[in-house]
């Protein structure tokens, strides 16, 4: 068979895509359930870092989550409460004027979470930070990023990076104070926190995070 | 037909040294440089590039008799491309972790110039096995070499090795201090050039002759 010949190569074109296009569909759709259940999964384990939640507890995060979260409420700009549940499944790069707000309890204190969402370097950079029920103490962060440079940007997803957020004063009459400076410029240690150094793009969008995600829930601070 | 006789074992065996494909053939220098910043990258990223590339050469091997010679080049990166698909697909579905971890290296498998380079240069003449071979083969040699440049950037870069420190907390008290050269990409242009020196050095074979 001549397989230089234009009406072969056209007939060959069009099989092979329709196979791939085929093949691909099946297997996108065969395995969508235990995706989407993966998805969730990781999203529950990355809420309840932000609550420094042990690695043990976080081998079954659905338990986990029943254990420590008790409603994910979803609150408007004015910081009222719109509804209890339903916050979970607003995803962080969607956020507009319905903010979701976890609701959680840690030996027996109140806890909020707040979805963060923003640009690092090459991509998405997100996460989530957790603080007392007086609003204005950090209790713990996670960081996550879609492909920051490894050993550099990528480093805010280390325990070294997260655990210096804990403690440090959230915001102040709504107005969010928790921020992120070059790396060893840090004035004021009651809010400030060292950035990575090399990392730089990455810390300074980690701290743009925290200005725009955080700053819409002024009026929730200030309730 | 003989599985493992001296000229398959060649095949196998020759991109590991020889002829690396980055060290000698000087292909896929671009992922070398973005993953090899820390070790643990540089072992996942060589470790998907080899069962890619095994798995592309088989496939075109089988069509090389049918694929038509002007529109190779689109079918091997067809291939390549839904390979890597599948791949990541399926890692999503039943290793959630694993493909997290991988997010950008997946995408950046189906550039990868060494892919394009053994499908057209070898699985369009050979038969499958043989095929089979020099990917794995291939993406072994890749994978080494990118574990070498990974091992010296976390070492020196970031005083760890896979993320578990080696280099102990009191050399920092007594002022060793890491290189943030290291991790930045130039480091890695400059290692795998040691690299080739130390190669070419040791293989006369491979000089260029002056004339």
């Amino acid at each position: 068979m001549n397989t230089n010949s234009n009406s072969y190569t056209i007939i060959y074109a069009s099989v092979m895509v329709i196979i791939v296009a085929f093949v691909l569909a099946f297997i996108s759709s065969s395995l969508k359930d235990r995706q989407d259940t993966n998805v969730r999964l990781d999203k529950m384990k990355q809420v309840l870092s932000s609550l420094n939640v042990s690695a043990d507890e976080l081998r079954d995060p659905e338990q986990a989550y029943q254990k420590y979260v008790q409603a994910d409420q979803i609150i408007d700009m004015n910081g009222n409460v719109v509804s209890e549940r339903g916050g979970f499944d607003i995803e962080s790069k969607k956020i507009d004027n319905q903010l979701p707000l976890y609701v959680c309890n840690v030996n027996g204190e109140t806890k909020y979470i707040a979805p963060l969402y923003g640009a690092g370097l090459w991509g998405p950079i997100w996460g989530y930070v957790s603080f007392n029920s007086d609003k204005k103490t950090v209790y713990g962060t996670y960081f996550s990023h879609e492909g920051e440079t490894p050993g550099l940007g990528a480093e805010i997803t280390t325990e070294k990076f997260q655990s210096q957020f804990a403690g440090k004063l959230l915001q102040e009459n709504g107005k969010v104070k928790l921020s992120v400076v070059k790396n060893g410029k840090v004035q004021d240690s009651a809010c400030e926190v060292d950035g990575i150094s090399g990392g730089t793009i990455t810390s300074k969008g980690v701290d743009a995070m925290l200005q725009n995600c955080l700053g819409k829930y002024a009026n929730f601070f200030n309730k | 037909m003989e599985l493992f006789s001296k000229k398959n074992k060649e095949t196998f065996l020759t991109p590991l040294g020889l002829n690396n494909p980055v060290s000698v053939q000087v292909l896929g220098i671009c992922s070398a440089l973005a993953v090899t910043s820390k070790l643990e990258p540089a072992l996942v990223m060589g470790l998907s590039v080899t069962i890619i590339v095994a798995l592309a050469n088989v496939v075109i091997s089988l069509l090389r008799k049918t694929i038509p010679n002007r529109i190779r080049i689109i079918v091997q990166l067809v291939v390549v491309a839904t390979l890597v698909t599948i791949v990541s697909q399926v890692l999503k579905a039943f290793a959630y972790d694993v493909s997290v971890q991988l997010s950008v290296y997946v995408g950046l498998i189906i550039t990868n110039c060494i892919l394009m380079g053994r499908l057209e240069a070898f699985a369009m003449q050979n038969g499958p096995w043989e095929s089979f071979l020099d990917g794995v083969g291939s993406g072994l040699g890749y994978a080494l070499i990118l574990v070498i440049v990974g091992f010296f950037r976390e070492l020196l870069g970031s005083g760890t090795l896979l993320n578990f420190r080696v280099i102990p907390e009191c050399a920092y008290e007594y002022g060793y201090l890491n290189n943030g050269l290291m991790v930045l990409p130039p480091m890695a242009l400059i290692i795998m050039a040691c690299i080739i020196w130390y190669q070419r050095s040791k293989n006369p074979d491979l000089q260029e002759k002056n004339n």
